[in-house]
Order: C-alpha cells, then structure tokens, then sequence
C-alpha cells in the first residue's frame, strides 16, 4: 500500500432499489481502495452486485436503485452526493466508463470522430482542429488501422472489436485517472478478447490511469488485474492480490469458484461444484450469505456476518480465519 | 382457488388499479353503464320498443324538472312519445353489443391475421400486410359504409332490419382488423426467434399448435389494451353509422340514433332528446378510454 | 469409419443463406444477390456414445450444423444420415420422423428456451403429449425426469420465471430426455451460466450420459468447457471443418494454426507468464470470404498456395485431420504450446 491516498476509495456503499414491498439491498456495505495506476479486478456471478458498485461510482445508477449509505471518494474529495452538473463534469474528465455492449457505448448516429471531439472539447480547452489531431492519435494507439479516413466513418462500419477498441480511445480521450470497465470483453470472440485485454491493460498503463475492471470472467482477471475483490451476493467475500487469490483462496467461495472452473491441463473427471445457487435480493441469509452452501459452516456463521479479516495477504469475509489474526 | 385471488389482488397491475382514482372511477362508471343498459328490461321505467305504448301525445315532453314535465318521463320524450331514460338505457345496451360484437371479430380476424403473417413470413407475409395497408388508406367509417351499401344492395329490403345488427357487427370489424393484426405480427416475429419456439418445432409440433398454444398466449398482452381502445372507438362508429341513417334500423335505436333525431331539434327547444344521449355516449367512451389507458400503462413493463 | 457404423454422418454438408436486399431495392439499385456461406462443405461421423464438440468463433456455422441436424433448417447440398437414414432429403419419408424423436436438441438460453407461460410440467411433457395420450403415465414420467435432472416433482406446478437460470436448463434437459432420445444436440448450453452453475450443469450432463447412454454433439466456443467434456474436438473456421482430433491430440499437438490462435487465447490461469503468440486480426465477413484457404489473411505461414487453393482435409502423423497447405507440405513448425503435456484424463475417450 503505497504512502499516497488512494485514488479511489469506496466506504461501506450500500445501493438499494426501492420496491413497494421494501427496500432491496443489492450492494450491502461494500468498501475498499484503488491507488493511482492499478488494476483492480472485481469479480462476481450474476446477482453479485459488481455491476451496481460500478455504476454506483460513476453515478449512473437509475431509479430505483439509489445509494442509501456510504461514501465514494475521488482523491479525497466526495463524489457521491455531488449535483449532477458537477458529476457529469467529473465523469469524462475524471472517470471514464467502458461498458459490454460497443454498439449502445458509441452513439450510431454520430461519427466516431465527432463523438471523440466533442468528449475531448466538454473536457479540455482545445482547438477542434488539436482536438481531431488527438483523436486520431489515440485511434492509432488502440490499434485501428487507418485512422485518419475511419475517424470519419459511424459505429455500424466497424466491426464488433473494432468498436470496442474505439470505445477504449473514447474512455481515454479526456485524460482520465480511473477507468471503470463493466464486462469490456464478454460481447466479443474470444480471439479478440486477448486482444482488446492486452490493449486495455497497455494503454491505461500507459496513460496513467487506474481501472476498475468488473468482470464474471476469472481469466480475464487473472491476466489483466494487480488485486482483485471477490463478491457475493452484495458483499466482498474476498479481495486480495490477484495470485494470492486466484492459487490460494481463503474464501470457501471463492475456493468452490476456481474449482468449479475447467482447466484443460487437469485431470479430473468431474469438476468440483458448488451446490445451490447465490440467493435473491429478497431471500439473502443471516450471518454469512454463503453459509447455505460452505461446506466448512459452522454456528457462528449463521449468526454474525463477517467482515474482511486478514488472511495471509488477502482479507477474506470468513470466520475461519478470525484465529489468525 | 382463493390463493389465485390473493395473487391476483396482490399483483402490480391490481396494485396500479388500487392507486389510481381516475382509474377506479372509470371502472366504475364502466360497469354502471354496462350493468344499466344489461339490465335495462327491468331497471328501464318503459319499453320504447313496444310500438302500441307509445302514445303520440307524450311527444315532446320536457324532462321531470322542467315546469311542463311529467315524472314518468325523467328525462323528456322524443318525437315519437318514447322515454328518453329508457331508450337511452336499451339504446346503450345496443351499442355496448354491437361494439362488443364487433371488438371480438375484428380480434378474432386480426389476432389470426396477424398470426398467420408474423409465423409464415414470405409471401404470405407480404400479401396480408399489403392487404393491410391497402385497407389503411381508407377511413373506417368508409369502408363501413361500403360494407353496408354492398349488403344493401345483396339483400331484398325486407329483410334489412332484421339482419342489420350482424351487417353492422360485420362492417365495423373488418374496418378495424388491421390494428391488431400489425401488432400481433410485430409480436409473433419477435417471439418467434425466441428458442421455445424452435424448440417446440424440434419436438415436432405442427405450426398449426405452435402458433395456438406457444406464441398466441405471448402475444396477446397489447392486444388487450387495443381491443379496449377499440371498443370505444367501435361504439362511436356505430353511433356515426346510425347518425348518418346507416346503423340500426329507426325501430330499435340506439344512441346514435337517438342523437340524429334529437339534433333535427336540437335548436328549436326540445334540445333533450339529444343531449342527454350525448351525454351517455360520452360518459360511456369517456369511460372505457379512460380504463383503456390504465391497461396499456399497467401493462408495459418498463413504466413499471 | 464407415457411414454405417456411425450414429450420424454428415456428408459435404452445406447451408446457404440469402441475404439479398429486397427484390425491389435490388432492382433499382442494380446489386446483385448476396449469398451467406454458413457452412461450406462439412463432413463428420458421430460415434454411438461418444461427445464430439464443435468449436469456433462467431460465424463459423456451428450452430447453423446443430440446426440442420435437427431439422430447423435443411442443408443446401450434401447429406445427413442418422443410422443410415437420409435426413437431409426433400421429401422427408416416415422413416425421418421416426428417427427425428431420437434426437433433442438443447439451447443456449436458459431465458428464452421456455415459454414463459407454459407450466414447468407441461413443459416437459410436450414431446410426450405429442406421441401419447396417457395423462398418468405422463406425469409419472415427468416427476422421474424432474427428479433425474435434480429438481423435485412439485416444481412441475411453477412458472419458468420462478427459477434460476441454471434451474431452468435443467428443465430444458428434462424436456430433451422426456421421449428417451439417443442422440442430444447441445448448443452452447452453458454459455449463458455463471461459472459454478455451469459446473453443476457439465457434471449433470456428464452422469446421464453414462446412465443412460447417450451421444452427444456439443457446441461451444469455451475451448476450456470443450476440453473437460468431449472426447473428439472439430474446430470450425467460417463455414469449414479447419481441424478434427481427440481432445487430448487437439490440445497437445495442434495442427491448424488457427486452432493454435485458439489454444492461445485461452485465458492463463495458472499465470505462467509465458507469451503468447499476439493474435492478429479479426474474422472476416462471412459474406466475403478469402480465397483459397479462408484463415489465410491471419496466418503466420500463409503463402501462395494457401491464396489460391482451398486445403483439404487429410489425416496428419499425429491421428488427427486438418486442412492446412502448411501442414501438408511440411512447413508448420512444431508448437510449443501450454498444454504440450496434457495428461489423459479418467474417463475420457
């Protein structure tokens, strides 16, 4: 942990969504750190809430999801409870967001090139022509080939890597310090994940910038991300450095989650499986949401939900390693 | 039993149904009017229909208030000495009926239709939606008139009144298949990429079973919001049709008709024989438009 | 392997697809027709009892074979023969729809492949109800068939919506098992799960197969899923059949090098750091395919020969058959690739 204040820093969140029958707590008192620079992969199954806590940071939650609790700090400074005026200036200049699906990031009716202008301009005082000269440049970088005539051209011309690729150009066009990426690779070939993983990590590395990299897929983690949080219906099970986590979990959780996946190297004749499914929003156990299905429970995980305890050098939310400290 | 009540009350649309008073007077009024023109023989205080109760001599009465009134005829008589209140009550029963009637056919033609274009794609696809479209550039006002005409001049006079009802039912409904057929097209090629489907053609089922039992329950939630649209809009179509002395026959009038013969005297002082059966004509299309509306908002998933 | 021993042939096997404008808008504008190549010349037997798996990206016809195997579209050219009879012909013969209830297919997703108005039981006893009339012995059958994919019997009475997404492929497993299939077409029927969901799924189809013995044609584009389930790989590039080996051949000694881009692009978890092989390119626009070899544009040993002529497929040293000018002539270099040393598993074929 460096001597800096970290980047980005997210206490105790909480998101909710408003239903006549009550409130829903889908991310329930989550928090951790990102420092300047670093990949933090947060990784989960459906239901988990990570795709919430990302929008949560950025402020695009919608109603009636709300952040009940909690705070999210950029560089110190509050960003959760800004007026939307402030947010959206920081969004762009600040944060920049990378979402699954290319085809609803980049506006169809607009040019590739306007929409990388007009970002540029909302954010930095620069001459349309500088502005364009930029874009093409970071075009360039992502590794689309002749920039200078596809600048011109609208999102459907490109193929689905292509867009993604222009996406990224389009989250790094402003400058920003933290970049929050929500499945970047899930809508696309597998070839072209490797792809479009390796540019990420590179340009945001080369750019400066910090990523929060929300993803279902471990092996994407496993090549892009420094640390990684994993969460569980709502909370963080686990968050530690990524081979820490990913060759030694402390979590039953997340044990079961790199058991259950298949290894073409490993000789076994049925993979390991987690039984029961994450539970509902509406059905969330006491204590310890994963107890139903640990097969390590034992009483006091009925009854008290743990925090993030030290483990090792990750911090696992587990009353198993409540001795060790 | 009861616990398919308890959901259904617990659900969102009644949920929406129960906060909405705009809504629950509309239903309301709704079924006031329906449940008075259903039971008009009993609840109406005379039967206009019985030619040999009429007396000439009621004509032209005022309503019960006016000086000149009488309280057997609440609302006045019109130019024949029939009782305002209860033609209008078996005047609303008639058009209630024939727009239900016709509500239904058009549904019936236009689900099946619409259906049919939506499962088969191709050139029937393209025949039925021409058809359609054609059909679309003619007002429906229109072509119920040609329908009417057509059966007019089919049919020896005699026996125009008697099926005039059913000729109107048939008019109205082929005048407004249209609508829901092209929703229930754009449904049906929706739902037919979905893999339930083809997974029930992988069972073997014909298209004749896919189309009843896998898509037409998919497919039928907007079509309620446009048959209750419809209805209203069917209702006043009758009304214009008997306005313009094409609907049902002098003998049994409905609203419609009860408006054209008012309206001749609308301006020489027995202004009630029109009105009021204006008044129930919009109170009535008011209503179930109003109820409409609900539905369609109830029912769309993203509002909610 | 002759056609007759195998359960199901598929013989130069092609499917076309017109994407032409509309008639009229091709008139005015003077374009010409447009013709998508789906899949272009596939042939493969299935053995009795085995999994064989098709892998590919998108637009390789994977899915479009699964379809025309069931019936969902009919080939183009060539022939599909289930146990010998021809289920590829015009005009289907009786004989066609008694052997289509042998196979099932499954879809991949588990949100769409259930009519959400439909009762779970009345779900599953459809392919029943179509052959029987026999309402007991049906819901008798139906509760063992829930119980089988690991549901209860009272789940018969629920609503799709009331259920997981990996509850719900259970279900659509039960639904293909009802009529006692031999033969399940699988497409990517994880793909749409979470990951230890999907291991729940892989493990359930894993054990009906060895209790009831049946064949499967597995779909997918995981090659990590791939490689715990099946026991003969064919990787499919743009409509063709570039390679087809037995799983631990496949990963171990790569013939294609577009099966070795793949092998590549599996994510690393063991972090080795090792490189990779940057992988270049995209895949081409199915609607205008290179000449020649189709993966040409992409490959590291592309010459001349791979420009102009389309690669057959042969049988390699290894056992294996690819389609590769390189391969044949001698050019590929050996690989040294991750899984060099995959050891074979229990259980696999």
């Amino acid at each position: 942990m460096s001597p800096a204040p970290p980047l980005l820093e997210v206490k105790h969140l909480r998101v909710e969504f408003q239903t006549r029958r009550g409130a829903l707590v889908a991310v329930d008192d989550v928090s951790f750190a990102i420092d300047r620079g670093e990949v933090l992969g947060v990784v989960g199954e459906s239901g988990a809430g990570k795709s919430l806590t990302g929008l949560a940071i950025i402020g695009l939650l919608e109603a009636p999801g709300r952040i009940a609790a909690g705070e999210v700090r950029l560089d110190a400074q509050r960003i959760d409870d800004l007026p939307q005026a402030e947010l959206r200036r920081i969004r762009g200049r600040r944060i920049g967001a990378i979402f699954q699906d290319p085809l609803t990031s980049l506006n169809p009716l607009y040019t590739v090139g306007q929409q990388l202008v007009e970002t540029i301009r909302t954010h930095l005082p620069v001459s349309k022509r500088e502005a364009r000269a930029r874009a093409i440049a970071l075009l360039r970088e992502t590794g689309i080939p002749a920039p200078e005539q596809r600048i011109d051209q609208y999102p459907h011309q490109f193929s689905g890597g292509m867009r993604q690729r222009a996406v990224i150009a389009l989250a790094l066009c402003a400058g920003p310090e933290l970049i929050v990426a929500d499945e970047p690779t899930t809508a696309l070939d597998v070839s072209i994940q490797a792809q479009i993983i390796g540019l990420l990590k590179r340009m945001c590395r080369e750019h400066g910038a910090a990523v929060m990299l929300i993803t279902h897929d471990m092996g994407v983690i496993a090549e892009t991300a420094d640390r990684v949080a994993v969460m569980y219906a709502g909370r963080i099970a686990e968050i530690g450095p990524v081979r820490d986590v990913i060759h030694a979990p402390r979590h039953p959780y997340t044990v079961g989650l790199m058991d259950s996946i298949p290894k073409p190297g490993q000789a076994r004749a049925t993979l390991a499986q987690i039984d029961g499914a994450m539970p509902r929003l509406n059905a969330v156990p006491s204590g310890c949401a994963f107890h139903p299905r640990c097969p390590r429970q034992f009483a006091r995980c009925t009854q008290q939900r743990p925090e993030l305890i030290p483990a090792g050098s990750s911090r696992a939310a587990c009353w198993l390693h409540a001795d060790e400290r | 039993m009861r616990e398919a009540w308890l959901r259904a009350w617990d659900s969102d649309i009644a949920y929406s149904f129960r906060h909405s008073p705009v809504t629950m007077a509309a239903a309301l009024a709704t079924l006031l009017c329906v449940g008075a023109a259903l039971l008009a023989p009993w609840v109406a205080p005379h039967d206009p229909f019985d030619l040999a109760s009429l007396d000439l001599l009621d004509a032209f009465t005022p309503p019960a208030w006016d000086a000149r009134g009488q309280a057997s005829y609440l609302l006045g008589t019109d130019d024949q000495g029939r009782d305002v209140l209860s033609t209008i009550l078996y005047g609303a029963r008639i058009s209630l009926a024939v727009g239900l009637a016709s509500v239904v056919f058009a549904l019936v033609l236009g689900v099946g239709l619409g259906l049919t274009a939506g499962y088969a794609g191709g050139r029937i696809d393209a025949l039925i939606m021409r058809l359609a479209d054609v059909q679309l550039s003619f007002p429906a006002i229109l072509i119920a008139l040609l329908i009417d005409g057509l059966v007019r001049v089919a049919l020896p006079t005699e026996r125009h009144d008697d099926i005039a009802v059913y000729v109107l039912v048939l008019a109205i409904g082929v005048s407004g298949w249209v609508q829901y057929a092209r929703t229930v097209r754009g449904s049906t090629l929706v739902e037919k990429s979905k893999e339930y489907v083809q997974a029930a053609r992988v069972i073997g089922r014909r298209p004749a079973a896919i189309m009843l039992q896998h898509l037409l329950p998919n497919v039928l939630g907007p079509v309620l919001v446009i048959a209750t649209i419809h209805l209203a809009t069917a209702i006043i179509t009758e009304a214009t049709l008997s306005f313009l002395g094409v609907g049902v026959p002098p003998t049994t009038p409905s609203l419609g008709t009860l408006i054209r013969v008012g309206n001749d005297y609308l301006f020489s002082g027995e202004w009630w024989i029109a009105v009021f059966p204006g008044i129930a004509l919009v109170a009535l299309v008011l209503s179930v438009n109003l109820l409409g509306d609900w539905l369609r908002d109830a029912l769309n998933p993203k509002l909610r | 392997m002759s056609a007759e021993a195998a359960l199901l042939a598929l013989r130069d096997v092609g499917r076309d697809f017109d994407v032409s404008r509309p008639w009229l808008e091709r008139v005015l504008e003077r374009a010409p027709r447009r013709v998508l190549k789906a899949v272009d010349g596939l042939s493969v037997d299935i053995r009795r009892g085995e999994t064989l798996s098709l892998v590919g990206e998108s637009g390789c016809g994977k899915s479009t074979v699964a379809r025309m195997i069931v019936g969902l579209h009919a080939p183009s050219r060539g022939r599909i023969e289930f146990e010998g009879v021809e289920l590829s012909a015009a005009r289907p013969t009786p004989d066609v729809a008694r052997v289509r209830r042998r196979m099932q297919m499954i879809f991949q997703d588990p949100y769409a492949s259930l009519n959400p108005r439909w009762r779970v039981e009345r779900i599953v006893a459809e392919p029943l109800r179509a052959q029987s009339g026999d309402r007991d012995a049906i819901r008798a059958r139906v509760a063992e068939l829930l119980l089988q994919v690991g549901l209860t019997p009272e789940d018969g009475r629920k609503y799709p919506h009331e259920f997981s997404g990996g509850q719900r492929q259970r279900i659509c497993i039960a639904r293909a098992l009802s009529t006692h299939p031999e033969f399940l077409v699988c497409d990517e029927p994880t793909s749409a799960l979470d990951v230890s969901v999907q291991a729940q799924i892989l493990n359930l189809m894993k054990a009906l197969q060895q209790s009831l013995g049946l064949t499967y044609l597995f779909i997918s584009h995981n090659l990590a899923v791939v490689a715990y389930i099946a026991g003969r790989i064919g990787v499919m590039y743009l409509g063709r059949l570039v390679e087809l080996a037995d799983t631990a051949t496949l990963f171990a000694r790569p013939q294609h090098p577009y099966t070795r881009m793949l092998l590549d692009a599996v994510p690393d978890l063991e972090m080795t750091g090792r490189s990779r092989t940057p992988v270049a390119g995209e895949v081409p626009n199915p609607l205008d395919p290179p000449s020649g070899c189709a993966f040409h544009p992409r490959c590291p040993h592309a010459d001349a020969r791979c420009r102009a002529e389309r690669p057959a497929l042969r049988r390699t040293a290894a056992g294996s058959m690819v389609a590769c000018h390189a391969e044949e002539e001698g050019r590929l270099p050996a690989w040294a690739g991750r899984f060099s040393s995959m050891p074979r598993r229990a259980g696999m074929q």
